[in-house]
């Protein structure tokens, strides 16, 4: 009796092996799940701090969208006269500009995420996959708020909103992924060549242009079209639009392009994390 | 298969590469050239071309023990010895190089006080997110909530900014989260090298309550005092290796003795120096104010340099010149102690005897420093011996405020006094 409960306390001991891991370590799943609530915990401090000690604290969240959107409704809209696929552009820049202003802001956010908490990752264990992920989904929250201003636009340009709305949770959950896929690569290379501070201002300008937020793909000749295809942004930009504003030019999911995205999605977020794992080991020695 | 020990680790070893930047700390460029280098075979620049050589440290070198569960095991050994290297792989914060350790229970690691505290968020916020980074969960930290601010003493602080609070309040929540930790095996790093005398002792008592309750502790510091107070048992880490397992009492004697023969050192035999040689330093010591020989300088303590020295003549010597150069573990200079930077008048000294030089308060971080000895008779170099001892320095209070340098900027250079004002517009 005795010994059998003594074995069945020793089962329910966590038993720990640590040793050198292989570059091609698994992802420790359970780990992450052991660690849910400090997920929640660092996502709620990174929200709550975010806008901490500003004086208009939150409203930023919505100013920065909206203030983009006036700008260029003023210069591409009005002044370079940019086509928007019969939208009024506002309406077709603030539609792009709610999911890129998000991702952009995630892979930012991200990305120096590992290097912010060198205090953290210095001191104590949990799995460090948290940390960008915190980031990213503490920039959802400033997505919500933004999302109300596009629902006042769609009210003040008396767009009905339609059946296509259904897809929208879906676009969010493939944005975040790529966010976080870019996002978590972004951070693990930072934490080895400090360079990539200086580089995601860059590349997020870069990647702006490159995606149809100001243009349309349809203004571009039709056979460099398939060039802004290879952008996984495109597809996920275009989905919004459709999801958003096809009370107002009758458009329809180009799943195609959706696909594709998932699909560079899942592969950057398989690489990302391959690349978190085989790096993850050392972070503590060199950050 | 039954868990007769709560920690094992079988030839747990821990590779650092020192050099300029190490293996893994490239830039970008740096990067980049490498592997053009790898490329290219007639490379001008071969890999071994830069600083970065051979300068490994094996931090711990095939680290072998077994604790049982409930004994409370205190790590010693001097600065370097790879003692929170091992708290470090422990808590699996890195990873070993070579070796395996196994734990049997649940962890909880303490190698600060505070990880992870923000200033912005209040001291009931931080309780949240502090208890959920050491890794307690949510009901846990709920259901000992008011016990953790009884303990910290800040009952009408408790919704207030921590950046508000003073160092010693920091320092009281900090603490009081990390004491109602319950796993069964604690990990705890020199933690109680801060806050006031007071609070300190508070906390030993609790860590002592803690131990009755049949946990498993594995405790690092320098204190030998509180190390004998709570462990049962020690294990005395020099270089890397295990050199001393068993009961604490003789652990921490091995260890005190081995400090004694590295602080007062024999230069009497020493070669590797310069200069005519018919006056030379024959020991040198540290010592504290009332002239006890100290193991190591503690920063903002004072610090006598003492050197013993003898001339082959029994003549006095004229118009000496004596200085005591301080550098860090890199080789680089940090400050000069001359005789005539502040001593105005030519200085003659007794043929034989011994001179202090005397820091009133160690402005150094703490690190290991090494020191270069120099004396000159009559414009003559007599004795000049380049890392002639090394320092230990470790943390105190300088600035009297109860802090260090930032994170990232502990054991870095030396610490200067200052102040700050302020001008309205």
């Amino acid at each position: 009796m005795l010994k059998e409960h003594a074995e069945a306390v020793d089962r329910l001991m966590p038993h720990l092996v640590i040793e050198p891991r292989g570059h091609w370590s698994s992802l420790n799943l359970r780990d992450l799940w052991r660690y849910r609530e400090l997920f929640y915990f660092l996502t709620w401090r990174d929200v709550k701090i975010r806008y901490k000690q500003t004086a208009l604290g939150a409203a930023w969240a919505i100013l920065q969208p909206v203030f983009n959107m006036i700008l260029f409704s003023i210069i591409f809209g009005k002044v370079a006269k940019l086509p928007s696929d019969d939208i009024p552009y506002p309406l077709f820049a603030f539609a792009g500009l709610l999911p890129w202003t998000f991702f952009s802001n995630a892979i930012g956010m991200a990305g120096s995420s590992l290097v912010g908490n060198a205090n953290l990752i210095t001191k104590v264990y949990f799995p460090r996959l948290i940390i960008p992920a915190a980031a990213v989904l503490a920039g959802l929250v400033d997505f919500a708020f933004a999302f109300v201003v596009m629902l006042v636009l769609l009210l003040w340009y008396q767009v009905p909103l339609g059946f296509n709305l259904i897809m929208l949770p879906m676009l969010v959950a493939l944005t975040s992924a790529l966010a976080f896929a870019t996002g978590t690569l972004l951070s693990s290379l930072n934490v080895k060549y400090r360079d990539i501070r200086y580089v995601i201002p860059f590349l997020t300008q870069f990647w702006m242009f490159a995606t149809p937020i100001i243009y349309p793909v349809s203004m571009m000749p039709e056979k460099y079209q398939w060039i802004f295809r290879l952008n996984p942004l495109t597809g996920i930009i275009e989905g919004y639009r459709v999801a958003l504003l096809s009370g107002v030019n009758r458009s329809s999911f180009d799943w195609a392009a959706i696909g594709f995205s998932a699909f560079i999605t899942l592969l950057l977020l398989a690489y990302a994390a391959h690349h978190f794992r085989s790096t993850e080991r050392i972070f503590a020695d060199i950050i | 298969m039954s868990s007769t020990f709560a920690i094992k680790t079988d030839g747990v070893s821990k590779l650092y590469y020192l050099g300029e930047r190490g293996q893994y700390g490239k830039t970008f460029r740096e990067a980049i050239v490498d592997s053009l280098n790898r490329v290219n075979p007639f490379s001008r620049f071969n890999g071994d071309g830069r600083a970065n050589g051979h300068a490994d440290l094996w931090a711990l070198n095939d680290v072998c023990f077994e604790i049982r569960p409930g004994e409370i095991v205190g790590v010693i050994g001097r600065n370097g010895a790879g003692k929170s290297t091992l708290l470090k792989i422990l808590s699996r914060i890195t990873e070993p190089t070579k070796g395996r350790a196994e734990i049997y229970g649940r962890v909880g690691s303490l190698l600060e006080v505070g990880t992870g505290f923000h200033p912005e968020l209040s001291g009931r916020e931080n309780i949240y997110l502090n208890g959920s980074i050491l890794g307690m969960t949510r009901r846990e930290i709920e259901s000992k909530f008011d016990e953790i601010v009884a303990f910290a003493e800040l009952d009408q602080f408790i919704d207030t900014p921590v950046k508000r609070y003073s160092s010693g309040m920091y320092v009281r929540l900090a603490f009081a989260v990390a004491a109602h930790l319950e796993p069964e095996i604690l990990l705890v790093d020199e933690v109680l090298a801060v806050g006031d005398a007071a609070f300190q002792k508070k906390c030993l008592g609790k860590m002592s309550d803690v131990a009755k309750h049949g946990r498993t502790i594995l405790l690092v510091s320098h204190n030998t005092a509180a190390l004998l107070n709570l462990c049962d048992r020690g294990i005395l880490l020099e270089k890397g290796r295990v050199v001393e397992d068993g009961p604490i009492e003789p652990v921490i004697q091995k260890y005190l003795k081995g400090l004694r023969a590295a602080t007062s050192r024999d230069l009497s035999t020493h070669n590797d120096r310069q200069g005519r040689g018919k006056v030379r330093f024959t020991s040198v010591r540290f010592e504290d104010e009332s002239g006890n020989t100290i193991e190591h300088g503690i920063s903002g303590e004072p610090l006598v340099v003492a050197l013993d020295y003898e001339s082959a003549d029994n003549r006095p010597l004229l118009n000496s010149r004596a200085s005591v150069v301080f550098f860090d573990g890199l080789g680089q200079a940090l400050f000069n102690c001359v005789t005539d930077l502040v001593i105005h008048d030519p200085i003659t000294l007794p043929p034989s005897g011994t001179i202090r030089c005397v820091v009133p308060r160690l402005p150094l971080s703490q690190n290991q420093y090494v020191l270069t000895l120099f004396l000159q008779v009559n414009r003559e170099i007599e004795d000049w011996i380049h890392n002639a001892i090394e320092l230990n320095v470790i943390d105190g209070d300088f600035y009297g405020t109860g802090r260090l340098y930032p994170e990232g900027w502990r054991g870095k250079g030396v610490l200067v006094p200052h102040s700050w004002t302020v001008e309205g517009k």
